[in-house]
């Protein structure tokens, strides 16, 4: 228990020595990717592997002095989980990709023993080997700040976080700062929540603050529920202790004393390492009552989702916590003044909160240093869909999408055609070329009706139909909806069912116009955030890539070959021998000619249920666009 | 009511939440994790003990998606249909898996009570698209020969068991 | 004082004097905006989204969940708003069951009459409404149909906030979202206690009350039965709007003639009931203050208080007074009158109340199998039958009800309002009966439309403390504070806030209106002259004669060993 400021600072020292004394880390990926892919086994042989040949190993930093020894870690998700199981070694930063158990002897021998890098499990493009996990060029082009630590420190030890510096912002704010200062920096800094929305987390800690009800709490929203982003999850995996820091900052700053995480139920890893992070610090003494004799307390709870997208946003989130069904409510009153059980809430991101200790360590101005002028800072993207490299990055405000896709991502993966790139998850809307080039970040997309939303990045290649990307986002939201209020209820199941008619041949002059109207209604009067953006990606398809839909509407075709009741299935007449056995299989008759002349398909008939396909013994018969 | 409902399990699951009505979806999961559903009996008991109206306790239960009223198989598996998983055909993974075990979008669970098959939406795994998990591990980069391969490795590890037991 | 607020409503000015919402504030601006999920007396869930408005800056607000303020500028009807609430109430319909002409509520309708001011003529959407076959019909008290529920979750909250039972909630989510008691089980095994209050919030037809006219019809046409009615307090005020009368107006005499026309062999009032119950609970209540037992004495006129209370509390069943309802305490006499007769008999009861209709039903309430009250008709059934036979309900001539069982007192006709039962008890106990007596029991405590009103009056050299509920979450709140020790002597119970003249079973008024219905009341009992139950000439009569021998038999009931 430490129980003073004083006594941190010396823990933090020993801590720290401790760290040095660690003559070389074998940093193992343990986030949820590279654990799928057996990092845990490769960890657990390389352990046996050290100890057999005798050499002192780590499994966490011990502050008795002790000789040196080699630290044996697991860290949370790098972001280039493709790769994995990644395994870092430091001090020369070296990065292993797809790391198997059978490579473990080969590891111990040279690189462990011998400190000899192994090229065969070194990342290599283009015929370079790429040693360093710096020079990749994947991190090359990344600018770190929230995920600085992930994928290099211990994800399991409070002691290491402390050693390379964790608390310190803490302490400051909790001994230098008052929390008019604190909130002043957070303010100055010009920090937006990651959340979505981009609103400036200053201006919501000076309301709280202002606020004379108690207790406060601070709220911590973990529930990442978009569908294709994983940036909260690789920050609560690999550095929970960063984003408990922000929270307790928080605490400080507006004077509440309990903080509530709400992390969604698909993330088992991520709350298993939070309570880790939490007992931890309770352990500490960094988390209870009168926390290093200040008189402050603070005491962390944990909530795990039930599966609910909804509960992401604020209201819905609070009345989860409190036991209910996640409905959101009508505002005013804003959370700031009534939110959780009716009290002033701070509610804000995980990506959010994990910037909070470098801005009160660093000071506001160094904050401002990156990213745009309405946007500092860095943003986390999750990178997938038809790219080479898919995985987690991390950028400043304004990078373009073409430095994102071509630079970091690696390009299209199999050299195909950049179509669009979905932004947003289910209520964002879709980039198209003519964006490459903008600047990404939250004001200038929107002038382009698209929002940075969660930060998941689609990138989609040619093989990719539009209309279906909408219906797809539809789908989830359309099942997702609370179902509260009427536009979002009933709105967006006929959307559904409008755009499930086109896909599927099925569409009528005149939808996308109704599509149109009810996308206005449900925008303008749906009662919250999920059904407001839920229009979102059809609009944006149908702006962008309304010719997709007349192709699909008026032509019955889909120009990306990808609707299934849309394909066209045709006889090769170079190919068939006339023989009608295709014929003969065809449930609806659609198939007719001559024996021993090609035989030909009637497409208004034909059903697309590709029996003749099978049937053919020569092939024949195709499927096209 | 099922008087030879055993309410040990429950009854420690509730104390150590102190009855407190607002962990209610905390004790649920609970009991879930336990029972692998939400058995009917649990209701009216919380009910009485938690003071929440069976019908809230209901409504509750039926808005999230992970609470199931209906037990579920022995294996649980879930295709990642999240757009990352997505567009990365995720779909005949699912619809492999469905006719493999004789499954629809309404029947998610076999006869014999051996494996539900689901579908949820992102697990965060996405650059490991298109992924599985069976009982929460993950199965990475699926595709759905594989999917198919592992189903007859679980039967084959089932069939032996059960030969063991007869 | 301080200086008066504004707000502009469609450029005009309008002041704002402590509004909660827009709405409210434009009610007085004389604009009515449709609403589906908004109810005074219940929290603000905004959901239905048709009262938006269009801010300043051309935002939407919705005006039932917005408070107004001072400089705000807001319109209420332009082209674009009209067009969201013409989409939302066709999608609205889109998923409805859409057989007005076969509906309970047909003409009575949130639904149906805002899709006509709307002029909603054509629906763009295939119907997706859950089939007939999701009704509920296994309550004695209301019907419910899936299909017909447009998911305002006014219901639910009435349940929940107000009558704090929870029979209902909502299930499932987005487009499976539904009202459902626990595990879909028929509503007559939930808790529910039919007071019929989520009908009377409902605004579509989607939770109706029980409809028992035809056997009504079957039993006047049937030749050779003799057919009774009894018409409750509360009906006299609740029926007139309906025909172009005033609201709240007695319209006593124009129901007897109407119920005489429709073919009723006798008409009598419910307030005779009253009287004997006053009768009754006082002479209990002076023996239990003798014994000091059992106290505080329940009341018990309302069944779903009654229900309320064997299901929640059926440790307090000790509590109740054993004397029946008025209505039961009528209907065994004329039973047992009945029996003595070759004639068969069948009556019926006219009540603002849904759950009397379960009391019918009571195995406590039978005489030889068979219910004293044959059918219990609500207000809103009566006004029906009377429209089905074609009368002109303003035009009647008043007539007066049938002997033997012809006066009744003003202390029977306050039953049916908050606070009226112990009135007339009081009145009873009283020992000074001088009008200043009366007069000082009427400010005593008694009246009033609060949830819950405590006060105490004098009795001999003792002091009584007495309680008076209406709407069962206050029941709750009570019984709480008697169950941590509180000290009364008498509670009043009502399950409907305001009590039966607010019953589920009276046509639909907004609760500003209710007002009118309670002075009806208050006058048809200040222009009584009987004013005390013990001064109505027939209850010597009854005492002495009719009943005499057979008081326990006929007037009393024990809820407690059901309870057992
Ligand atoms: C439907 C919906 C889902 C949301 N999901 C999330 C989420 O998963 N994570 C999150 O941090 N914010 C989510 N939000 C945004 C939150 O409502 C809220 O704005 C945010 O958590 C505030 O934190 P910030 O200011 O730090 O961004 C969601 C909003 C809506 C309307
Ligand atoms: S917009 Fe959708 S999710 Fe939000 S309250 Fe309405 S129904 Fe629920
Ligand atoms: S796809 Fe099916 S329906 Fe079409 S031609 Fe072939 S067999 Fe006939
Ligand atoms: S089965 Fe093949 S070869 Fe035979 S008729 Fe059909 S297309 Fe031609
Ligand atoms: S509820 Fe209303 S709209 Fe629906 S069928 Fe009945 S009367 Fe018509
Ligand atoms: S509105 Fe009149 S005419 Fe038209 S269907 Fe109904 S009853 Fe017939
Ligand atoms: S009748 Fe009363 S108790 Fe029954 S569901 Fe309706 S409101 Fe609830
Ligand atoms: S039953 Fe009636 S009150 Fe209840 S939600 Fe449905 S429409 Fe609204
Ligand atoms: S208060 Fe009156 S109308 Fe309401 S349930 Fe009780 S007896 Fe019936
Ligand atoms: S989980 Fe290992 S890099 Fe993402
Ligand atoms: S899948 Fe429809 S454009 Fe193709
Ligand atoms: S979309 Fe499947 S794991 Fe994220
Ligand atoms: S009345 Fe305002 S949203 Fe329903």
């Amino acid at each position: 228990m430490l129980k003073t400021r004083e006594e941190l600072d010396a823990f933090r020292a020993q801590a720290a020595a401790a760290y040095k004394r660690q003559t070389q880390k074998i940093i193992i990926c343990g986030g949820t990717g590279c654990v799928a892919g057996g990092s845990l086994k490769v960890f657990d042989r390389l352990k046996e592997l050290i100890e057999a040949e005798g050499i002192a190993v780590e499994l966490d930093i011990q502050k008795e002095p002790h000789e040196n020894a080699i630290g044996l870690k697991q860290s949370g998700c790098h972001g280039f989980c493709e790769m994995g199981p990644l395994l870092r070694i430091d001090p020369q930063g070296w990065l292993y990709t797809k790391v198997k158990v059978e490579d473990c002897e080969e590891i111990v021998e040279k690189t462990i023993k011998n400190g000899e890098f192994i090229d065969r499990l070194g990342y290599s493009k283009d015929g370079t080997v790429h040693k360093k996990q710096s020079d990749i060029p994947f991190y090359h082009k990344q600018t770190r700040i929230v995920l600085e630590h992930c994928g290099r420190i211990d994800a399991n030890s409070i002691n290491e976080y402390i050693a390379i510096g964790g608390f310190t912002a803490f302490e400051k704010a909790l001994f230098d700062m008052t929390g008019d200062e604190i909130v002043d920096q957070i303010s100055k800094s010009k920090l937006r929540g990651r959340g979505g929305g981009g609103f400036p987390a200053g201006r919501k800690w000076t309301q709280v603050r202002a606020q004379k009800a108690t207790p406060k709490y601070i709220v911590c929203n973990g529930d990442e529920g978009d569908p294709g982003a994983f940036m909260d999850r690789s920050v609560m995996e690999g550095d929970p202790n960063r984003m408990i820091e922000g929270m307790m900052i928080a605490g400080v700053a507006c004077g509440a004393t309990e903080g509530y995480i709400y992390v969604r139920a698909e993330y088992p890893l991520a709350v298993q390492r939070l309570r880790n992070a939490i007992a931890q610090g309770e352990a500490l003494g960094l988390l209870g009552d009168n926390i290093l004799g200040s008189g402050f307390s603070f005491h962390l709870h944990i909530n795990r989702g039930a599966g609910a997208f909804v509960c992401g946003e604020g209201s819905a989130l609070t009345s989860s916590i409190e036991g209910k069904r996640g409905f959101p409510r009508v505002k005013p009153p804003r959370t700031v003044e009534q939110g959780l059980f009716g009290k002033p809430t701070v509610l804000n991101n995980v990506e959010t909160f994990a910037n909070v200790s470098s801005i009160i360590n660093n000071g506001a101005d160094w904050y401002l240093g990156y990213g745009t002028e309405k946007s500092p800072g860095t943003k986390a993207f999750a990178l997938t869909g038809n790219i080479n490299n898919t995985g987690l990055i991390e950028v400043p405000m304004g990078t373009t999408l073409r430095e994102i896709i071509f630079d970091i991502g690696g390009g299209m993966r199999d050299g195909a055609d950049f179509k669009a790139v979905q932004i947003g998850g289910p209520s964002g809307a879709c980039l198209t070329k003519e964006h490459l080039d903008l600047p990404l970040d939250f004001d200038t997309l929107k002038t382009v009706g698209a929002m940075i939303g969660s930060g998941g990045l689609v990138v989609m290649d040619s093989n990719t139909c539009m209309v279906e990307v909408a219906r797809f986002f539809m789908n989830f939201t359309q099942n997702e909806s609370c179902g509260k209020c009427v536009p979002c209820r009933e709105g967006t199941k006929r959307m559904l069912e409008i755009l499930e008619r086109i896909v599927a041949g099925k569409g009528e002059d005149g939808d996308i116009e109704l599509l149109e109207e009810l996308a206005d209604t449900i925008s303008n009067t749906a009662l919250c955030g999920l059904g407001k953006s839920a229009p979102n990606p059809v609009i944006s398809t149908i702006k962008n890539f309304r010719d997709e839909y007349e192709a699909h509407i008026y032509d019955k075709r889909c120009p990306a070959g990808a609707c299934q009741k849309l394909k066209r299935i045709y006889i090769d007449p170079e190919l068939c021998k006339g023989c009608s056995k295709c014929a003969r299989q065809c449930p609806v008759n659609a198939i007719s000619g001559k024996i021993k002349e090609p035989f030909s398909i009637d497409l208004s008939v034909c059903i697309r249920c590709g029996s003749c396909i099978e049937a053919c013994a020569f092939h024949a018969v195709k499927e096209g666009k | 009511m099922n008087d030879a409902f055993d309410f040990t399990i429950v009854d420690s699951i509730l104390d150590s939440h102190d009855c407190q009505k607002q962990a209610i979806i905390a004790i649920l999961q609970e009991i879930q994790e336990h029972y692998h559903y939400l058995p009917r009996e649990v209701f009216p008991y919380l009910s009485r003990k938690l003071g929440i109206s069976e019908a809230r306790i209901y409504s509750v239960a039926t808005f999230y998606e992970n609470f199931s009223l209906e037990p579920k198989g022995k294996y649980v598996l879930k295709v990642c249909d999240g757009t990352a998983c997505h567009v990365r055909r995720s779909i005949p993974i699912l619809q492999r898996l469905r006719s493999d075990l004789g499954l629809s979008e309404t029947k998610k669970t076999t006869d014999d009570l051996m494996f539900t098959v689901e579908t949820v939406s992102c697990l965060g795994a996405c650059g490991l698209a298109p992924v599985l998990t069976i009982n929460d591990v993950v199965h990475p980069a699926m595709v759905p020969d594989k999917a198919s391969a592992l189903l007859k490795e679980i039967k084959a590890k089932e069939m032996k068991e059960a030969e063991k037991n007869a | 004082m301080a200086e008066k607020q504004y707000m502009t409503v469609d450029g005009i000015p309008v002041e704002i004097e402590g509004e909660k919402n827009i709405l409210e504030v434009l009610r007085k601006a004389g604009i009515q905006l449709p609403t589906f999920c908004y109810h005074s007396d219940l929290s603000i869930y905004g959901a239905c989204r048709m009262c938006m408005v269009e801010n300043e800056w051309g935002g939407l607000d919705a005006a039932c969940s917005t408070p107004p303020k001072p400089g705000m500028k807001i319109t209420t009807n332009n082209a674009r708003l009209r067009r969201y609430r013409k989409n939302i109430l066709e999608l609205i319909l889109a998923n409805h069951c859409r057989d007005c002409t076969a509906c309970e509520n047909n003409q009575n309708c949130k639904l149906q009459d805002l899709a006509m001011k709307f002029n909603i003529t054509d629906v763009r959407f295939p119907n997706t409404a859950v089939s007939n076959k999701n009704e509920d019909l296994s309550s004695l008290c209301i019907s419910r149909d899936a299909g017909k529920c447009i998911l305002c979750g006014d219901c639910v909250r009435m349940c929940n906030e107000i009558q704090n039972v929870g029979a209902i909630d909502f299930a499932f989510r987005g487009s499976k979202m539904k009202i459902s008691t626990a595990f879909n089980m028929p509503i007559a095994q939930s808790p529910c206690v039919g007071c019929g209050q989520c009908a009377a919030v409902c605004p579509t037809g989607a939770i109706v009350v029980k409809n028992n006219i035809d056997p009504v019809w079957k039993a006047i046409e049937e030749p050779g039965v003799k057919t009774t009615v009894q018409i409750a307090p509360a009906v006299r005020v609740a029926i007139g709007k309906e025909f172009g009368i005033k609201n709240g107006e007695n319209t006593m005499g124009k129901i007897v003639a109407a119920l005489r026309r429709i073919g009723f062999d006798e008409v009598y009032d419910t307030s005779l009931g009253a009287d004997l119950t006053v009768i009754e609970e006082s002479e209990e209540l002076l023996e239990r203050l003798e014994d000091n037992e059992d106290l505080p004495l329940f009341t018990t006129c309302c069944p779903a208080w009654i229900q309320y209370c064997e299901k929640k509390h059926p440790e307090m069943l000790k509590n109740l007074s054993t004397s029946r309802s008025p209505m039961q305490m009528f209907a065994s006499i004329i039973k047992d009158q009945a029996t003595k007769s070759s004639r068969k008999s069948f009556h019926v009861a006219v009540m603002p109340c849904t759950a009397k209709k379960f009391e019918a039903a009571r195995d406590e309430f039978k005489t030889d199998g068979m219910p004293n009250v044959d059918a219990v008709i609500t207000t809103q059934e009566l006004i029906r039958m009377i429209k089905e036979s074609g009368i002109v309900f303003a035009d009647l001539e008043p007539e007066s009800i049938d002997m033997p069982f012809g006066t009744v007192s003003g202390a029977g006709i306050i039953f049916g309002v908050t606070g009226g039962v112990t009135e007339a008890v009081l009145r009873r106990v009283a020992s000074n009966k001088n009008r200043s007596t009366l007069l000082s029991i009427a400010t005593s405590g008694t009246r009033g439309m609060d949830g819950i009103k405590e006060f105490d009056v004098p009795y001999g050299d003792k002091t009584l403390h007495i309680g008076v509920v209406s709407g069962l979450g206050n029941a709750e709140t009570i019984i709480g504070e008697v169950k941590a020790g509180k000290h009364f002597d008498l509670i009043e119970f009502m399950a409907c806030p305001g009590g039966c003249v607010n019953g589920g079973g009276q046509p639909f008024i907004h609760r500003e209106d209710l007002d009118a219905r309670v002075d009806g009341l208050y006058k048809a009992d200040r222009m009584h002259s009987i004013r005390r139950s013990e001064e109505n000439p027939l209850i010597d009569h009854l005492y002495s004669d009719i009943i005499k021998g057979n008081v326990h038999r006929l007037l009393h009931v024990d809820y407690l060993k059901k309870g057992e």
